[in-house]
């Protein structure tokens, strides 16, 4: 694996992430991304294929709720948080593109 | 990118040339009584943004907590689609969309809790099934300005009662081979599902969704070509007609030299035809990963076996064992309509009343179905169908008169008995039938004379004699047996 | 206990937010044992902190809002109860400073972000209410680094938190501003978060005993995630005893939390008193020995062997080899989770919003402008951690080191009690030092961070002064559950620190 991201991966991974970027906010993030990567670089060259990955510290199993109603919240509270409100719904602007 | 407009272009999809490959998406909302993942009510049609909590708003700092009904729900589905229920986990499906609170979906990737399995048809294919796995519904946005179409809307309005509902999503092999398959195939699985509990079934309210891949191949090639995913198809009807239209598009496309893209397209019901979704953006990169906030789901031994043991009657079972009383194929059309419509336990009633179960089956699936059309309810009582079917069978009530008397015994219940007479029919048992023949028979001996010798021309002359003898109450087939019956014995 | 007047973020001497009179000197434990019996008020006690805060945080900043009026409501039930012979609780009227990522009913929590600007959630975390029925007083919502990103409390949208023992130095953190607020008097006890060192280090720079409890043992909910796998909250306090009165009340199932530890949970305070006599410690050698440890604390840490030793427990150094790859696999993990974390912050439903024309140019602004710079670092080396063609060699590998570190853990708890580290490489920096170099700062984290990846216990006891008289913090970990032991061992370590470590009236260094 390289040990370097490009500016053009960088601009990749900031638009997945919903961030916009000037061009010196890319240069820097790009020297300061691949500064990090580079120390990463130990784990790379480890040789653990065979080492099984670990997601949650404790291997807990079957945690469940009851299928029971609990209260909701009131409207008026959640949607007094919100930037923008019509109809009782939570308003934005128009979209252009589709989820999946 | 056009797609065909006439209805020779349309042809390709289904000539000679090319083969559909479909598979199935369908996404089915869980019969909880609560989210997901949180203790929020999981019901359709509320006031907008009543159901939320700050787990199914993604508020930061709430956390997910797991509805042990939805696993038991995955399971029995599981169970009926014969998958192997194992050992999963949680993951999050990440992307930017206003309707996913967490903007990231909990889903089932890489291990499902039901893997493998298979669905069969009425036909008797089997339809393979890769997955059902659990995962959590998105609300609902409403696009408010350009006709309510996503691209011309001048904004939008989002409703969270819907995120967080469980879902299971049921992913086929891409074994389907026609829009009328993939139609089958989402009836009997909604019958499915149905059965289970785990579902309402209501396609209409969305509680079933179904997208589906499409590709195209040449006639007898084993390989696949490149799909396509349609979305947006709110009905069985649609659905049929999104499959028909791509694949010809597809087809069209390819039989001119060109190159299908791998895309998701949008079904537009009004045009009827697909759209591509693609925007100018780069291809979609959801970055995968365990949902930290969930431990692993491993059903036990027990539950798993008992959720078998307990799972309901499946129609696949219920269509054998109509069939086998009624003594028709299981694959019969008669059998799996009756069965759709919930309508074998009336056949059951008949072979309980040692009436004919075949006579019974026809009525049903024709008459009664007739009457019913794709729902609704029906009057009719086990004992007095059964009594009905024995009525028409001793020739109490000619066909005529006994499909007369169940289209009313359908709509209003009641007994045979009382509402033939209601409608002035009357009981003309078998001793008077034949009465009547001996009656015609004497009036018209020149006729009767070739008739026994063998001119079958003569036996709609005999049967409108006695027809018009009887006013129209005698059963036909019975008098056209009396009449052979007589020639044989003469 | 007079302090220099005038005393500014670039005032020079010694150190005037540390020194300490009254309640404000006081233990959590005998402010709750005085207001339990009536000896002391809530109120009383509570003016007290609130006079030092109006004297200091403005110098100090460890606070994002001081809630003083709720705090004087709470006080004054907190009495009421006493008067009525209703016991409030373990901590009746311990004023206590809450890190502001755990969510606050109806109190605006902002994670010193800009992009939760004014939100106020609809519901307490589970820590806030167990401390709140356990009798506290929440004075305020305490600065940190932007959603717990940093090691300094630089990264906040409200400025940073000032180190209380030097006004140009950093306090550490990212729970700089919990930190702080202990070792300024502002409050007995704090509460903060710990993904990958933000109690410890900041304990350490400060001079006050900072814990990471086992991951599982105290409710995440309502606290507002960073990496959720790696997160648990945990108490500051000026003593150990303090530190484990708290983790007792904080800990314990919470149902809303799948990942919370089902049954009882082990009692910090349990094993205090008993001394070090037979325990076996071990001296991580990766960690002692690793590249920038300055010589002060590697000193202290020696001091702290030898002390322990000479109170009769085993010590010798062990190997643990590859914590030294902790770093590396938590730059990848913590990202990871982050950048699926912080993708809920997008203006839609709470929160900043800047305008766009369409939906995705709405998300692009408000998140560019709402998030900090190493907020955005963060995510965007999470997303890149987690995109095709790079899991399997980021995040996938760091998963397996994790189990590695796990192993290496179990081997050598099979063989001690307890382990030793230090806890930050350095004493307290310079505020500036190095938020230019990102990597820098991460490497701040070194020796804090294995604990987080294998979800072990740890915590920072001060022991003795360094550089400049500055606290140093030493490290006891142990295996899951093993909070009793730790918090024994760390007693001891409390006992035989160095004149002047208990201190914080900024002498020189011995």
């Amino acid at each position: 694996m390289a040990q370097l991201i490009s500016e053009q991966e960088v601009a990749h991974v900031a638009r997945l992430a919903r961030l916009a970027l000037s061009a010196e906010e890319l240069e820097l993030y790009t020297t300061q991304l691949a500064s990090v990567l580079g120390h990463a670089g130990d784990i790379e060259a480890l040789d653990i294929a065979d080492v099984a990955p670990t997601a949650h510290p404790f291997p807990l199993s079957n945690v469940f709720r009851e299928d029971e109603l609990r209260p909701c919240l009131d409207r008026q509270e959640v949607l007094a948080q919100a930037p923008l409100v019509e109809s009782d719904r939570f308003r934005i602007p128009r979209i252009l593109s589709e989820a999946q | 990118m056009s797609g065909p407009t006439d209805g020779a272009a349309r042809d390709a999809g289904r000539g000679a040339d090319w083969e559909m490959v479909i598979g199935l998406e369908v996404h089915c909302e869980l019969r909880t009584a609560t989210k997901l993942f949180c203790g929020c009510p999981n019901s359709f049609g509320d006031e907008p943004n009543v159901n939320v909590c700050p787990v199914c708003l993604g508020l930061p700092g709430s956390l997910p907590v797991l509805n042990k009904q939805a696993v038991e729900f995955a399971l029995r589905i599981g169970a009926a689609l014969h998958s192997l229920a194992q050992s999963s986990i949680f993951h999050r499906k990440n992307y930017f969309y206003p309707d996913m609170p967490k903007d990231f979906q909990i889903s089932q990737y890489d291990v499902p809790i039901n893997a493998g399995g298979w669905l069969e048809l009425p036909s008797g294919k089997r339809i393979g099934i890769v997955r059902a796995h659990i995962e959590e519904d998105t609300g609902k946005t409403t696009h408010v300005g350009g006709g309510g179409r996503i691209h011309d809307a001048g904004y939008s309005l989002v409703d969270y009662n819907r995120a967080g509902v469980p879902l299971v999503e049921i992913v086929s092999e891409p074994d389907i081979s026609s829009a009328e398959e993939a139609r089958e195939y989402v009836e009997e699985l909604r019958a499915i599902l149905v059965a289970t509990g785990a579902s309402d079934g209501k396609m209409e309210e969305g509680s079933l969704r179904v997208d589906c891949n499409v590709s195209v191949k040449p006639l007898g090639s084993e390989e696949l070509g490149t799909r396509c995913e349609i979305k947006n198809m709110n009905s069985l009807r649609s659905l049929g007609r999104a499959i028909a239209y791509e694949a010809a598009r597809q087809a069209e496309v390819l039989s001119a030299g060109g190159r299908v893209t791998q895309e998701t397209r949008h079904w537009d019901e009004a045009e009827g035809r697909t759209h591509s979704m693609r925007s100018k953006e780069e291809a979609f990169d959801y970055r995968y990963f365990p949902e930290p906030d969930l431990v692993t789901l491993a059903p036990s031994k027990e539950w798993v076996e008992s959720v078998k043991a307990n799972l309901g009657t499946m129609p696949a079972q219920l269509r054998r064992r109509v069939a086998d009383a009624a003594g028709v194929p299981a694959s019969s059309e008669a059998v799996s309509t009756v069965v759709r419509l919930g309508l074998e336990g009336l056949v059951g009633a008949a072979v309980d009343a040692k009436a004919d179960a075949g006579l019974a089956l026809r009525r049903l699936a024709n008459e009664v179905a007739g009457e019913l059309g794709d729902g609704g309810g029906h009057n009719l009582g086990r004992e007095a169908f059964a009594h009905l079917v024995l009525m028409e069978q001793r020739g109490e009530l000619t066909s005529a008169q006994a499909r007369s008397v169940l289209k009313i015994m359908v709509a209003e219940g009641g007994q045979p008995e009382e509402v033939a007479s209601r409608l002035g029919f009357k009981a003309l048992g078998a001793g008077a039938l034949e009465a009547v023949v001996e009656e015609v028979v004497a009036a018209n001996p020149r006729e009767w004379e070739r008739y026994a010798g063998g001119d079958d021309k003569l036996t709609g002359f005999f049967i409108g004699k006695i027809k018009a003898a009887t006013g129209g109450n005698a059963d036909l087939k019975a008098a056209s047996e009396l009449l052979r019956s007589r020639r044989g014995a003469s | 206990m007079s302090s220099p007047a005038g005393a500014s973020p670039t005032g020079q001497g010694p150190v005037p937010a540390a020194s300490l009179s009254g309640s404000c000197a006081m233990s959590a434990s005998d402010i709750a044992a005085g207001v339990r019996s009536g000896e002391l008020s809530a109120l009383g006690v509570l003016e007290e902190h609130l006079s030092q805060v109006e004297r200091w945080e403005p110098e100090v900043h460890a606070f994002n809002l001081v809630t003083a009026d709720a705090a004087r409501a709470r006080a004054r039930e907190v009495d009421a109860m006493v008067a009525k012979g209703k016991d409030p609780g373990p901590l009746a009227g311990v004023p206590v400073a809450l890190k502001d990522l755990l969510c606050t009913r109806g109190v605006p929590t902002t994670c010193s972000s800009r992009i939760l600007a004014g939100w106020r959630p609809p519901y307490d975390a589970t820590v806030v209410k167990k401390v709140a029925e356990a009798g506290a007083v929440a004075v305020g919502k305490a600065n940190m680094d932007e959603f717990a990103m940093g090691s300094s409390t630089e990264h906040s949208a409200t400025g940073p938190t000032r180190n209380p023992h030097d006004l140009k130095r950093v306090p550490g953190g990212s729970s700089g501003g919990s930190a702080a607020a202990v070792a300024a008097g502002f409050s007995a006890l704090a509460l903060g978060s710990d993904t990958g060192g933000s109690i410890r280090q900041p304990a350490a720079l400060c001079g006050v005993v900072g814990v990471k409890p086992t991951y599982g043992l105290v409710s995440r909910y309502g606290l507002v995630a960073f990496a959720s796998s790696l997160d648990q909250i945990g108490p500051f306090g000026r003593s150990v005893a303090d530190a484990a009165l708290a983790l007792d009340v904080i800990s314990g199932h919470d149902e809303l939390d799948s990942t919370s530890l089902p049954g009882d949970p082990p009692r910090a305070a349990s094993r205090l008193g008993r001394g070090v006599e037979g325990l076996r410690v071990g001296v991580i050698a990766e960690l002692a020995g690793a590249e920038g440890i300055s010589p002060d604390v590697a000193a202290a840490l020696d001091g702290a062997a030898q002390s322990l030793a000479a109170s009769g427990a085993k010590v010798e150094e062990i190997s643990v080899p590859s914590v030294r790859f902790g770093l590396s696999a938590y730059y990848m993990i913590a990202p990871a989770e982050a950048s699926s974390n912080l993708a809920r912050y997008d203006g839609v439903r709470y929160g900043f919003r800047s305008p766009g024309q369409d939906i995705t140019e709405m998300y692009m602004a408000t998140r560019s402008v709402g998030f900090g710079a190493e907020v955005k670092r963060r995510i965007m080396l999470g997303t890149y951690a987690l995109s095709a063609g790079y899991y399997d060699a980021y995040y996938g590998k760091a998963q397996k080191v994790r189990t590695l570190i796990i192993r290496d853990f179990d081997s050598a708890y099979s063989s001690f009690d307890v382990l030793l580290a230090p806890t930050s490489p350095t004493v307290a920096f310079e505020l500036g030092a190095k938020t230019a170099d990102p990597l820098a700062m991460y490497l701040s984290d070194v020796c804090t961070i294995p604990s987080n990846l294998a979800g072990h216990p740890a915590m920072s006891v001060p022991f003795g002064k360094g550089e400049c008289g500055l606290p140093i913090g030493v490290q006891v970990l142990a295996p899951a559950l093993g909070e009793p032991v730790m918090f024994q061992v760390a007693e001891a370590l409390e006992a035989a620190a160095p004149l002047g470590t208990g201190d914080p009236h900024g002498e020189e260094a011995k």
